[in-house]
């Protein structure tokens, strides 16, 4: 069972009080409805699926209930680093290597 | 906000009777005792951040900032359970839902007495009963008297609120309440080795 | 006398504390402390089990958790037995009654054991080579019969009387093993104060110092000072002791499984105790002090009862006070042996001779041996053992070859050298490195926030240990925020040292022999076997591995690991650090099911949700059906009443009269704030800005690729306060969905959201008479038409109590639905139900409710739709707000090919026959003669028997269904094909006239 940083419980918590929510960082078009077809796939069913870090969601599902994003190694299975909804991507990620 | 409030008139008697779940409910366990808690009413409160004062003052308890506290003052209860979320429990009959009405800052007071359902765990081994299925920490350092978290015991989703170092207060929806009552009466047998 | 083996004075136990067991049948007699192999061994008992394949009589080769033969059932009543124990660990008690396995029809004389005369076809490989044709047959005819002849013990066939427990804990420092340097790392960590959890898996501490007769720290003798340290760590409140606790996975994060066997060794365990108890431990750093194990030599017939581990042979003699022969030879790579050689022959026993496969070494337990006048054979071989059931001579020649010499002994002794329990290590990702010189594998790279000690760090000698030990500890106890430690280092007088020894095949075993020389006791694996895997092509070690099963299933390769590497690096032609290491599995030792469901089992195996109104409904002996977690009526039958007979009555009573469900498990969700409308425009096809307060909307909510996700109605209380209801199912995740776009996309909105679910509990009053039946309990609401029209919301209250009461219909009728706070909950129902006892009413069920509803056509989400069916597709698009320019959904709603033509739609279906109940899930086909397979074009999603309409009624998804108004299709069933015409949805009431009749 991993352990997962809340960062609005500011604290690690155990896993099973948290839910994955897939991948972050995709934006909901405030046009939505205007979206062409592409774009709307692009939205909807792409996703990046990496091998190595990735950029996802998680709901503090049992604990504050808060959505917020991490960043997390698919290889090692580590948690870099979480961070608050609305949040942008981080840039620099602490102890990886570009 | 206020009129949107589930009203209640104090004088009138309710003719229905209320039977409220597992209540009476005791154990006794080496090291442990648990009880159900009579009812007592709560609100779910959500308060953005330029309200909590306003709040505060209505409630007459000063609503937490700091993840994982809670604040108590004359029978009241305010647990922190997210950043713009407390869990209010109001023990001696005054209806904190009354008190937010009164209040025109931004904010939601939802009544929640009948929801939740709460047991006492207690003794020198309570904490060791919470983890037979609770995964946090539950020392003193890391969760000192007054901690409060939602959080999960085996199965389901629960409130846990730690009253004194050997005591705690589970909350759980009331149809979990008998299996939080059931799991914590098993783990209680074990819980002093 | 406790056995004829027991040698007085030697050993621990108290004699005076004997303990009368049975083994096959036949009663013995052992002492208090002893395992059953110890009290076996004292009765001269070699003769433990027969092996996996060739069942070949086998003995003891160790005295620990590496035990690879002497597997037993232990049976304490018919439920109670439990397989494959290792006699080496299983405690012994009064009355204790143990069998052998994997034998028949006995254990001296098993017919099995003819598998190992016809032993040429079952070479490595040979299960998946033979039962390959006819593929059927490996089913019906090969699987059953292997798995009835092979393998180890049976299964019980009855359920666990037993409770497990479990228990999540954290510490600071966790020190895994309790020997010499476990010991020391958990005293350095314990004396800083912070947290320790000490685990060992024997019951009692002090790991090897048990045997280790040489060993004396601070002044005493190991054992007493490892008992003395125990007694202090006992005293201190920020240490947890973990006897018989073994630590069988080591996951990610410092968090560490460990199984306590709490009440297994008891005579009487009583009720209250857990059988085991499953410990989760978080740990801030991990020490780990595991040990090593010796390694037997491999070597023709190695695996004869009575040849054993030559720390085994000290362990039984030195801690148990048992002598494992009167006779002894000694086989050995490494001076541990010679050890056992000395204590065995100061103890009494006759020792045969040492074979050592060196050439010259040179030492002081060499000189000790010598001087004892132990014959000691440098650079010569054990090529053969003696005996069938008991070893009974081991034969010796020079390692190159020469003349054979046979020496009669009833034990050998063996040491190959001791090779590193990395197995923890491994798990946790650690990266393990070859020491050439030492021919051993030591942790390399670490992976977590843990430290190796002791012998499983590959550190030799008790000084060495105890330094490294101590100073880990402290170092740990640092590293996870402790300040200065006060004790002191415990200082090693005297200590044993070995190392070295050999990997691989011994000589008379070597490429070219056939003999049985195993390297793999208990899945029978020869050296042979892996030879012969690398000759077939396997070159991975892990192929190698599957191929002979070596180091498999519960072993996990604790003696038989270095071996098998060793010879297949050999015959490879490589060197071993090249060919690797195979991957150690968790668990380390075999863990029960019992305690890894821990308390997750009879009633709390799921909890079991039940209503306010649930014991009224019991009291009336309705029939309950699960949906989810919850417990619903499903129908009040009354005296001779079946399903079909209740669930009639009730539909037309509701339908005459009026009838009273229980709604309460709805999902329920308070929408609260300026912006609640807002929100509810975004998370809903309806438009909800108009909607008046005091006024309610059936609400379809979809996912963003435009399938109904969720309905339920959504009553307004105020302009910034909406009470939202879903479907029972559906409450948990359409508030996770309602959340997560709140939190995500709309967090602009000033909105917030309360399941408030079980804070209401639901009264349904439906029917012509139900105003009449809620009216004289009401206060403060006007029930009349005008002021409380279908479709409206109020609060005021019921029975003295709070309600918001809503005026809405799932059955068509003039109906109400009556929330209270659910402790009001029943006592409002029983207030209502004897109003409705005046007008005639019943309570109805789930069953009723959903023909009333299939007889109005109104759908169930997740039954008439399956998460690929539009608004449209459902007949529903008239829910849907046309100017709203944005909800979650709208974009999805419009893909090609959900706006395609010939999309499956939700029509209602009449058989020709109206007596005829179609069944749901049926498919539906235009022609009925078309060829096999036939073209499907749709399926039947409700389908019931409508006594109001006096015919069957049913619910369909067809393609283009809407068009095909008053079509002829058909339903083939097994038993014959069924007409049914395409029709309307709503069967009864078309106008919707008795919303207010």
């Amino acid at each position: 069972m991993l352990l997962i940083r809340c960062p609005y419980c500011e604290e690690e918590r155990p896993e099973l009080e948290f839910r994955n929510a897939g991948e972050a960082h995709i934006a909901r078009s405030a046009n939505i409805a205007g979206e062409s077809d592409d774009d709307f796939e692009k939205f909807f069913f792409i996703r990046s699926n990496p091998k190595g870090i990735i950029y996802e969601r998680w709901r503090h599902m049992h604990g504050c209930a808060r959505f917020f994003n991490a960043v997390r190694d698919t290889i090692s299975d580590k948690f870099i680093m979480t961070y608050k909804a609305g949040e942008p991507k981080p840039v620099k990620l602490p102890g990886v290597a570009k | 906000m206020a009129k949107a409030a589930a009203k209640k008139t104090a004088a009138a008697t309710p003719s229905a009777e209320r039977r409220a779940a597992l209540a009476g409910q005791e154990l006794s366990a080496t090291g442990v005792k648990l009880a159900v808690l009579p009812p007592a009413e709560r609100i779910s409160l959500r308060v953005p951040e330029a309200s909590v004062a306003a709040l505060s003052k209505a409630l007459g308890v000063i609503l937490p900032r700091k993840p994982k506290t809670s604040a108590s003052k004359a029978g009241r209860t305010a647990l922190w359970l997210g950043p713009d979320e407390w869990l209010v429990i109001d023990e001696t009959g005054k209806d904190p839902l009354a008190d937010c009405a009164k209040v025109t800052a931004l904010h939601s007071a939802v009544g929640i007495s009948h929801r939740n359902v709460a047991i006492s765990v207690s003794g020198p081994a309570a904490a060791s009963a919470i983890n037979s299925g609770c995964p946090q920490d539950l020392s003193l350092d890391a969760f000192p008297v007054a901690a409060a978290s939602r959080t999960i015991l085996g199965k389901v989703e629960i409130v846990l609120l730690r009253t004194a170092e050997d005591a705690f207060r589970v909350e759980c929806w009331r149809s979990f309440s008998d299996y939080v009552f059931t799991f914590l009466s098993e783990a209680a047998g074990d819980a002093a080795a | 006398m406790s056995g004829a083996f027991r040698i007085s004075g030697a050993g621990r136990l108290s004699q005076a504390k004997t303990a009368r067991f049975s083994f096959d049948g036949q009663s013995y007699s052992g002492i208090e402390g002893d395992t059953l192999a110890s009290a076996l061994l004292a009765n001269g008992v070699h003769l433990v089990g027969r092996s996996f394949k060739y069942h070949r009589p086998r003995g003891f080769l160790s005295a620990g958790a590496e035990e690879p033969n002497a597997l037993v059932e232990i049976k304490r009543d018919a439920a109670r037995k439990t397989p494959n124990v290792r006699a080496t660990v299983q405690e012994l008690y009064d009355g204790l009654a143990a069998q052998s396995q994997n034998r028949w029809p006995s254990l001296a004389f098993d017919v099995g054991a003819v598998n190992d005369i016809a032993s040429p076809l079952f070479s490595a490989g040979f299960y998946y080579k033979t039962f390959m044709w006819p593929k059927a047959a490996w089913k019906s005819l090969y699987e059953p019969k292997i798995r009835a002849a092979a393998g180890l013990g049976v299964a019980p066939d009855q359920p666990d009387p037993d409770h497990y427990s479990a228990r999540f804990a954290h510490c600071d420092v966790l020190v895994l093993g309790g020997g010499a340097a476990g010991i020391a790392a958990a005293l350095a960590a314990a004396e800083t104060g912070v947290r320790v959890i000490l685990a060992d898996e024997q019951a009692e501490f002090g790991g090897s110092l048990r045997f280790e007769s040489g060993a004396k720290i601070d002044g005493r003798d190991g054992f007493a000072w490892a008992q003395a340290a125990i007694t202090r760590l006992k005293a201190m409140d920020n240490v947890r002791l973990l006897a018989r606790t073994t630590a069988f996975g080591y996951y990610a994060q410092n968090f560490v499984g460990l199984v306590e066997r709490v009440s297994d060794h008891l005579q009487n365990p009583g009720r209250e105790l857990p059988r085991e108890r499953l410990w989760q431990v978080r740990a801030k750093r991990v020490v780990l002090a595991t040990g090593a194990i010796e390694r037997h030599m491999v070597f023709a017939d190695n695996d004869r009862p009575g040849i054993m581990l030559a720390s085994a042979a000290r362990t039984y003699l030195n801690h148990y006070g048992v002598a494992v022969g009167r006779n002894v030879g000694v086989y050995t790579a490494n001076d541990s042996a010679y050890a056992a050689a000395i204590d065995l022959k100061k103890a009494g026993v006759n020792v045969a001779a040492i074979v050592d496969l060196r050439d010259n070494p040179t030492g002081p337990a060499i000189d000790e041996a010598r001087a004892l006048g132990i014959e000691i054979n440098f650079g010569r071989a054990v090529i053969r053992a003696g005996g069938k059931l008991r070893v009974s001579s081991m034969t010796v020649q020079p390692k190159n070859g020469g003349g054979e010499r046979t020496v009669p002994v009833d034990a050998i002794l063996m040491s190959a050298g001791w090779t590193p329990s990395v197995h923890l290590f491994s798990q946790s990702r650690g990266k393990v490195a070859f020491n050439d010189e030492t021919k051993r594998f030591v942790p390399g790279i670490y992976a977590q926030d843990c430290v190796s000690v002791g012998a499983c760090n590959g550190t030799d000698g008790l000084s060495a240990t105890i330094d490294e030990a101590y100073a880990a500890g402290a170092k740990a106890a640092k590293d996870a925020g402790a300040k200065a430690a006060k004790g002191t280092k415990p200082k090693v007088d005297a200590s044993e040292s070995w190392s070295r020894g050999m990997l691989g095949a011994a000589p008379g075993a070597g490429p070219d022999t056939t003999v049985k020389a195993f390297v793999d006791f208990q899945n029978d694996v020869t050296a042979k076997d892996i030879r012969q895997a690398v000759h077939e092509g396997m070159r991975s070690i892990e192929h190698v591995k599957r191929f002979t099963t070596n180091g498999m299933a519960t072993d996990q390769g604790k003696t038989s690991n270095m071996h098998g590497l060793a010879i297949a690096a050999e015959t490879l032609g490589k060197p071993i650090p090249q060919v690797g290491l195979t991957t150690f599995r968790a668990p380390y030792t075999p863990v029960t099911f019992g305690s890894i469901v821990g308390h997750a089992r009879g009633q709390l195996f799921d909890p079991t949700r039940k209503t306010a109104i649930h014991p009224w409904a019991e009291a009336q002996g309705a029939v309950f059906e699960d949906v989810g977690q919850w417990k619903r009526a499903w129908y009040f039958p009354k005296a001779g009443d079946d399903m079909h007979a209740a669930v009639d009555r009730e539909c037309v009573t509701v339908r005459k009269t009026a009838g009273l469900f229980d709604a309460s498990t709805l999902g329920k969700i308070e929408v609260v704030g300026p912006d609640a409308a807002k929100f509810m425009e975004l998370l809903y096809t309806n438009p909800w800005e108009k909607l008046e307060p005091g006024r309610c909307r059936y609400g379809i909510m979809l996912r963003e690729d435009g399938f109904i996700y969720d309905d339920g109605v959504v009553g307004r209380l105020a302009a910034d306060r909406f009470h939202v209801t879903t479907t029972t199912g559906g409450a948990p995740r359409v508030m996770n969905h309602m959340e997560d776009y709140l939190q995500t996309e709309f967090p602009h909105l000033n909105v917030w959201l309360t399941s408030i679910t079980e804070q209401w509990a639901v009264i349904a009053v439906q029917g012509p008479k139900s105003r009449d039946i809620i009216a004289p309990l009401v206060e403060g609401i006007d029930m009349s038409d005008e002021a409380l029209p279908h479709m409206s919301v109020r609060e005021g209250k019921i029975c003295g109590v709070p309600t918001r009461l809503f005026r809405m219909s799932f059955t068509g009728e003039r109906g109400f639905e009556v929330n209270v706070p659910a402790d009001y909950g029943q006592a409002v129902w029983e207030a209502l139900w004897a109003e409705g006892q005046k007008h005639g009413a019943c309570a109805y069920g789930t069953e009723a409710m959903h023909v009333l509803r299939a007889e109005k056509g109104y759908i169930i989400v997740g039954q008439d739709t399956d998460g690929t069916v539009t608004p449209n597709d459902a007949g529903l698009d008239w829910a849907v707000g046309k100017k709203k320019t944005d909800f979650v959904g709208i974009r999805g709603m419009s893909r090609t090919d959900l706006v395609a033509k010939g999309r499956k739609q939700l029509v209602g279906l009449k058989t020709k026959d109206p007596k005829v109940v179609l069944e749901e899930g049926a498919q539906i086909v235009g022609d009925p003669k078309q060829a096999i397979p036939m073209k499907m074009i749709g399926h039947v999603t409700s389908s019931y028997w409508s006594e109001n309409c006096g015919r069957s009624i049913a619910l369909a998804l067809v393609a283009g269904g809407r068009d095909r108004m008053g079509e002829t299709l058909y339903v083939p069933m097994p038993n014959g094909t069924i007409e049914v015409e395409v029709a309307g949805m709503v069967f009864f009431d078309e106008k919707g006239e008795r919303l207010n009749g």
